[in-house]
């Protein structure tokens, strides 16, 4: 069959059902989405920004449409996923939000937080969400991102003011049925001087492909600070697009830590904006895939004002015939003197089979800056298997205690122990295991 | 100090090794004894690190010529894990850091495969735990170096504690320090030559590859050999070393020409 038609009728089913009811909220904003959506069509490899990434096993699937009823699993189903430390959390399932399963604060309990489902914060009428909702991830030309907001009734929304220091969110998207597309959505608003953390969990209770499209908007405000914590760990049929849109205000502080296994394809958007003098951001990623999966990391970082800093390292670890793609663009505008800007991307082929494409872009327009980046691809280093070879370690545990650390040096960065203790656990089953424990 | 009974540990005839087939050792007659310290020093490029990474099995050096028997048996046809195993250590000039390896997994496993490959028990974490916390007294290091990865943000001195720790845990027969005390104040230098004295018995040896004598007052050695151009080209006590330390290198080119 001819692709465009394939794509097409993918197109026409993602969107089937999406048009908002009068009476809902949004209603101008899901309206404009949709119509992007439809005027605008699937990518393809020959969009520069999809040259690696070839979704055409995506558009073949016959998604089914959110649903408004899931059979919800129990609270032991999914309890090796909570995270004992981090009482507050929004569970979805297949898109759904979970009251049961989730812990959310009642309302008014922690003074400067609100931590709620976007429906009941459209609902209670909260000024915030009218006023960045859309705002940062643009429907324009981002056709998921479109797909995203016409769908957009439920979500996450968090509200943090100064009073509410050091707060962690953790957002949980389970899915439990094949076939389902879900478009998680989460808005994070940290007002000037507020202090929050983010973690934002995709798993999956069966093997099968569905597809999850998510679409997340942090405003950070003046010397706010904000970190997020995006753990990807999807059924290896599952495809997973993702749009992360980042405002920071002056002297503010956003750190986006994203830990993908992959699936059968995952793309990762992250696209933070300067908005003000004096900013910091931190970006770590890993890639830790396997088989015939495909995980696509695309970030940019836009300096559009003075004294911005930024330092961004991207790991991958790539087995089998796995894929990565590593885009790191970096823009820094006219006018952003004394940018200080890092980004280091690292990967490790663990067979012949493996492949990586990695593009740093940097594309400065101010004269006095610091911009650094460097990009390696390789195997592991002669010198350090040595090392432990002279520690007794076979050539093989070797290699699998120098696997595991690299992957480990960003999971540990994690500021969870019961996440990192669950990832690291699953950076040992591909690492020899026992062996290295 | 030695009385030359002691069992030959190590003994290198004639030993060649080249580096992308450039010849760096050029026959090497060398025997280390049980219970004897050896000095090996010279120049900057006169092969001292590669004879030690050559005797630890390196992949990067070819041995072109010569023998090496190690303990009865020849170290040349073992991989660098059998000659670990085996009792050889090699203390890196430069230790290698692993960024998200805890230390203590790293020296845990060091452990149980060296130690427990010579039939002592494996020990689980909080057996090693109390275990290693005993031997870094020796060394004055902090505990919290176990949590940190693998050298990773240690400063020199904390890098070559960390090194000395595992000839400690590994228990070798035959230990070679490749250029322990640079990078050491005056205080690391005591700490670490204290730590090399205790774990120095009748049964095993020590060999320091060094290009200053500093070190040698603190470990005294029973031999000192100067390697130059990729061969031992002089042997004396440790009143050679003194003498070098005085007048340098060039004397001793002249006289062996």
């Amino acid at each position: 069959m001819d692709v465009t038609k394939i794509s097409r009728e993918f197109l026409d089913a993602l969107l089937s059902g999406a048009a908002p009811v009068p009476t809902e909220g949004l209603v101008a904003l899901r309206s404009h989405a949709l119509e992007r959506a439809n005027a605008l069509s699937v990518p393809t490899t020959r969009d520069e920004e999809w040259r690696f990434t070839d979704l055409a096993p995506l558009y073949r699937l016959a998604l089914r449409k959110p649903v408004d009823e899931v059979p919800m699993p129990s609270a032991d189903v999914i309890a090796a996923w909570i995270a004992p430390e981090v009482p507050t959390r929004l569970v979805f399932v297949d898109g759904r939000f979970s009251p049961s399963l989730s812990a959310v604060p009642t309302a008014g309990s922690t003074p400067g937080l609100t931590v709620t489902t976007l429906a009941a914060a459209m609902a209670s009428g909260d000024a915030a969400v009218q006023a960045h909702v859309g705002k940062l991830a643009s429907v324009d030309d981002d056709l998921f991102a479109a797909v995203n907001t016409a769908w957009l009734r439920d979500g996450v929304f968090v509200r943090a003011g100064r009073g509410a220091a050091g707060r962690t969110i953790h957002c949980l998207f389970v899915a439990t049925q094949a076939d389902v597309v879900q478009h998680p959505r989460i808005l994070v608003v940290a007002e000037d001087g507020a202090e929050v953390a983010l973690v934002e969990d995709y798993v999956s209770l069966q093997e099968g492909a569905y597809c999850v499209n998510a679409v997340v908007e942090v405003a950070v405000g003046a010397n706010a600070r904000v970190r997020h914590v995006k753990v990807q760990r999807d059924s290896a049929k599952a495809f997973h697009l993702a749009t992360t849109s980042v405002s920071v205000q002056r002297d503010g502080f956003y750190s986006n830590l994203a830990v993908t296994f992959g699936g059968r394809i995952s793309r990762n958007n992250i696209h933070i904006r300067q908005d003000g003098t004096g900013t910091e951001f931190e970006l770590d990623g890993l890639a830790f895939i396997d088989g015939r999966s495909l995980a696509d990391t695309h970030s940019f970082v836009d300096h559009a004002h003075a004294h911005g800093r930024s330092r961004q390292l991207h790991k991958c670890v790539v087995a089998g015939g796995a894929h990565a793609v590593f885009n790191g663009r970096i823009l820094v505008r006219e006018g952003a003197q004394k940018t200080d800007s890092t980004q280091e991307n690292r990967s490790i082929l663990l067979s012949d089979k493996a492949h990586v494409d990695t593009k740093p872009q940097l594309e400065i327009f101010a004269d006095d800056v610091k911009c650094a980046h460097g990009a390696t691809v390789g195997q592991l280093e002669a010198e350090e298997v040595f090392y432990l070879m002279t520690r007794g370690l076979s050539e093989g545990t070797a290699r699998n205690l120098l696997t595991y650390g690299f992957a480990a040096d960003v999971v540990n960065r994690i500021p969870i122990a019961s996440i990192v203790k669950s990832l690291a656990a699953r950076l040992l089953e591909h690492t020899g295991g026992q062996e290295i424990a | 100090m030695s009385n030359g009974a002691g069992k030959i540990l190590l003994d290198v005839r004639g030993l060649c090794a080249s580096v992308a087939g450039v010849p760096i050792l050029k026959g090497i007659d060398f025997t280390v004894r049980a219970g004897e310290v050896h000095a090996i020093m010279g120049p900057n490029g006169s092969g001292k690190s590669t004879f030690s990474k050559v005797l630890a099995g390196h992949p990067s050096y070819e041995v072109t010529g010569g023998t090496a028997v190690f303990d009865g048996v020849d170290l040349l046809e073992l991989s660098a894990e059998e000659r670990a195993r085996s009792g050889f250590f090699l203390s890196f000039q430069y230790p290698v850091e692993v960024p998200g390896v805890a230390n203590a997994q790293f020296l845990r496993l060091a452990y149980n495969t060296v130690l427990g490959g010579r039939g002592r028990d494996e020990l689980d974490p909080l057996e090693f735990d109390d275990f290693v916390r005993e031997k870094m007294k020796l060394l004055e290091m902090d505990p919290a170096f176990l949590d940190r990865s693998v050298n990773t943000g240690f400063s020199g001195g904390e890098k070559k504690r960390n090194e000395i720790l595992q000839m400690a845990l590994l228990e070798p027969k035959l230990a070679f320090l490749d250029e322990t005390d640079s990078g050491l104040d005056i205080d690391a230098l005591r700490i670490v030559a204290q730590g090399v004295n205790h774990l120095r018995s009748a049964d095993n040896a020590v060999v320091l590859v060094t290009h200053y004598q500093r070190l040698l007052n603190y470990i005294v050695p029973d031999f000192v050999h100067v390697m130059d151009g990729g061969r031992l080209v002089k042997t004396g006590g440790r009143e050679l070393a003194l003498e070098l330390e005085a007048r340098g290198y060039d004397w001793i080119g002249k006289q062996a020409a």
